[in-house]
């Protein structure tokens, strides 16, 4: 985009020009990079660092073992990281499905309560789950004598609450993405005979398939760090994820194994990272689209 | 925000052939796999809510059930068949849970509270047990079956066992050495190890004598030996009061859900009844609670200002700074400015409280050579500290934003303006910013609700202390109101759901408040462009 503009500019600027208009913006860039980059590279060091607890990080990178990655290895860790991808994995899967169908229904269909149901779905978008912790507590427990895989301390039972939110958040970006496909296209498949169903699976989901990815690699990221439903859903250290997981090591100030949990936090948060680098400009034309439209 | 954008198409002639007629696709086997799994999982559900006296879990299993078979197996209603599965899960755990958030908010559900009045009844009985005098001790043997605790001892040569609920009955095929129950079939004996880590459950059982519950009830103090006990208050079911060994009466209130004394004294414990808007009207009329909530409440709204502020001038600060095509290596520069927020949110929160630490961490000791700046435990500085840690979290979203906003200004409104002679300042303010609002305003709204309930940021960083002191609730200095219902809910000793519940209300009403105001705002917005 900015190619064209670059090779409008008629001469370089030089000199003291250069530095009042150009030059200080690298100063700024440096300066923020710097800030932005020093708590991950504190990090880094603290997950290097054998045998630490806060005490050691005095200097970056003093010393450097891998010590922390292998003790790591041998604890809750693992599970817990697995724990996190199921969850978050199951999540997404199961969002992107249920609020693509939604989306689909709302745009391509014309049923009694079709405008009272958006209409009520945005409302209803406006309360976060989060905040009726409380009673999805006390149903949790009433579930669990019902169906225990579903109740307190199950991960089946926090991917369902989960999956409560799917529709309220995602429908609406779906929606909008949805009504840009012409209807001709449904039409034109009908003759040929296919059913609803064919033209769901068959030619609107691979035309969507962009948003589909925007929505699930969303939901993927939230829940993979939300924090308060799972900390009160998975009531036992074995079955935590990590956000719950290494919340306790961060904050268990007595025995703090700070370095081990540095090395969790490098490991957690590399997978995160390097999807949001890849994603970078879906996110933006996705978060844009969506707040628009809501 | 109109919900309609397009025409509505030609309504299908006719409804096209669905699967469940068309025998020869695969996707009528899946189907029928599928709903094969959802019925079996209904009917076990229906009959394991029967044994558990479920009634309403039951009749919405049977309820649900119903419809999805008629939607998946009938001809009609397509619509439903593709919103069913969302809609079950957004009925169930999203507007059940806004419900009963909304019923548990009006009554004194909680510790003390939990249950309706038949069991509180029970609970007082066995709590205030004594041993009766001149009975025999049992050498017990403590079980487990179908995951509940009971007790088996051997009484005149025959061995009994029962748990919590069923009283002692005799059973078959037991084995006991020396008086000592070694083997009862279809349960387990826990060993002593397993014993001593479920002391508590071990110790609080109680186990009925008979049906009668004046015949007392076997409980143990060491896991090894058992004696029957009696309740010391005597209830009197024709007046529903509780009458204790020196002649005090506890009558029934069903105003507190208590049995009081008139001396004030109470047992425990209650139950549950509704208690109006007590719970709604409590953080303003305690005096206790009064000054700390108003704070915590002025400190939800400053936090969740402030941070939008921030987050977006220095992000629309960077994004006007960069959006110089003059400035070479932009995309690198970018890649690195959206470290933080590809950090993920909960770790950051972490990491930053150890490089906060007062004592060990790096900012006081290497940064500030070695400084005592008591960053997450003084008032002011945690407040700052949050709003830091904040702005490092949040700016390189609103960088992002603002990014794709400003390139999507067309350049003749600039071009425009230097026509006319304005300057770098007045282009920004009069073209830029006003054109950027346009887009960027519901985000910003947005992010208001999203720090408004930012629960991760305030309670991995600081746990909203430093706290206030000498509260029944615990309530700190950089508590959000979220965070204050977290507290109330689960940390405060006694779990007081109602009030947690009344407080989510509020939080509810006010993010919906001001999302609408911010909406109502942004349509205007629009209308001025």
């Amino acid at each position: 985009m900015a190619v064209k503009l670059e090779n409008a500019n008629k001469s370089p600027v030089s000199g003291l020009r250069w530095w009042k208009e150009v030059g200080w913006k690298h100063i700024v860039a440096l300066v923020m990079i710097a800030i932005c980059v020093f708590p991950l590279l504190y990090v880094m060091s603290a997950s290097f660092n054998p045998g630490g607890t806060l005490t050691g990080s005095i200097r970056l990178f003093e010393k450097v073992s891998l010590e922390n990655y292998q003790t790591l290895l041998g604890s809750l860790f693992p599970r817990w990281m697995l724990h996190s991808f199921i969850v978050a994995t199951a999540t997404a899967v199961g969002t992107v499905l249920m609020a693509a169908a939604a989306a689909y229904a709302f745009s391509r269909f014309r049923f009694k309560g079709r405008r009272g149901s958006l209409t009520a779905l945005l409302i209803i978008q406006m309360f976060p789950q989060m905040l009726a912790f409380v009673a999805i507590f006390l149903l949790l427990l009433t579930i669990g004598d019902i169906f225990p895989v579903l109740g307190i301390g199950s991960l089946l039972g926090l991917i369902a609450v989960y999956l409560g939110g799917a529709l309220g958040a995602n429908t609406f970006l779906m929606y909008g993405f949805f009504n840009t496909i012409p209807d001709d296209l449904d039409e034109a498949a009908k003759i040929d005979g296919a059913t609803h169903a064919q033209i769901f699976w068959g030619m609107i989901m691979p035309l969507v398939t962009p948003i589909l990815s925007v929505v699930g690699l969303l939901s993927f990221v939230g829940t993979y760090g939300e924090f308060i439903l799972a900390r009160i859903i998975l009531a036992r250290p074995e079955n935590y994820t990590l956000a719950v997981g290494l919340y306790v090591w961060a904050s268990d100030e007595r025995n703090a194994p700070w370095s081990l949990f540095a090395a969790g936090a490098v490991v957690a948060a590399i997978p995160i990272i390097l999807l949001f680098m890849y994603l970078q400009k879906y996110i933006v034309a996705g978060l844009t689209a969506g707040g628009v439209k809501g | 925000m109109s919900l309609d954008t397009k025409q509505a198409p030609p309504a299908p002639t006719k409804p096209p052939l669905s699967h469940a007629r068309d025998l020869s696709r695969p996707g009528f086997y899946v189907k029928l796999v599928l709903m094969a799994l959802v019925n079996a999982f209904g009917v076990y559900g229906i009959m394991a809510s029967w044994a558990q006296g479920e009634y309403w879990v039951l009749a919405a299993l049977a309820a649900l059930l119903v419809v999805a078979n008629y939607v998946y197996f009938s001809k009609r209603a397509i619509p439903a068949k593709y919103l069913l599965p969302g809609l079950a899960f957004l009925l169930v755990y999203q507007l059940y849970v806004m419900g009963n958030t909304a019923y548990v908010a009006f009554t004194n559900y909680g510790d003390g509270h939990n249950d309706a009045k038949g069991p509180a009844i029970t609970q007082i009985l066995k709590t205030s047990d004594r041993r009766v005098e001149g009975t025999p001790t049992h050498p017990v043997a403590v079980l487990e079956q179908n995951g509940q605790l009971g007790f088996a001892i051997v009484d005149d040569g025959v061995v009994k066992a029962g748990t919590a609920e069923q009283p002692l009955a005799e059973v078959a095929g037991a084995a006991s050495d020396n008086n000592r129950v070694t083997e009862v079939p279809g349960a387990t004996i826990l060993p002593i190890s397993e014993i001593q880590q479920r002391q508590a459950d071990v110790l609080g059982l109680r186990v009925s004598v008979s049906d009668n519950p004046d015949d007392g009830w076997l409980r143990t103090d060491n896991g090894s030996t058992a004696y029957t006990a009696k309740s010391l208050l005597d209830y009197d079911e024709a007046a529903d009061t509780f009458t204790n060994a020196e002649g005090k009466v506890y009558k029934a209130d069903p105003k507190q859900g208590l049995y009081v004394a008139e001396d004030g004294s109470s047992l425990n414990p209650g139950w549950r009844v509704f208690v109006g808007t007590d719970n709604f009207t409590r953080m303003f009329t305690d005096s206790r609670l009064q000054g700390p909530f108003l704070s915590v409440m002025a400190w939800t709204f400053a936090f969740a200002i402030l941070s939008v502020l921030t987050t977006f001038a220095l992000g629309l600060a960077l994004a006007v700074i960069f959006n110089d095509p003059r400035v070479k290596g932009r995309t690198f520069y970018r890649a690195m400015f959206i470290l933080p927020y590809a950090f993920p949110g909960f770790l950051a929160a972490l990491v930053w409280k150890g490089m906060l630490n007062r004592d060990f961490g790096i900012i006081n000791n290497m940064l500030l050579g070695g400084a005592d700046i008591n960053w997450l435990g003084d008032g002011d500085l945690a407040k700052i500290s949050i709003l830091l840690v904040n702005l490092w979290l949040g700016f390189p979203y609103m960088f992002l934003i603002c990014t794709g906003a400003l390139q999507a200004i067309p350049g003749e409104l600039t071009e425009a303006g230097v026509m006319d002679g304005a300057g770098p300042m007045r282009r920004f303010w009069s073209i830029t910013l006003p054109l950027l609002m346009v887009s960027v305003a519901p985000l910003l709204i947005a992010s208001f609700a999203f720090n408004f309930n930012n629960f991760s940021l305030i309670y991995m960083l600081t746990g909203g202390g430093p706290n206030y002191p000498g509260l029944p609730i615990i309530m700190g200095e950089t508590d959000i109101l979220i965070s204050m219902v977290y507290s109330v809910a689960f940390e405060s000793g006694v779990k007081q759901y109602g009030l947690a519940s009344a407080m989510s209300i509020m939080i509810f009403f006010i993010v919906g408040f001001i999302s609408w105001l911010g909406f109502r705002q942004t349509r205007k917005l629009e209308e001025i462009m």
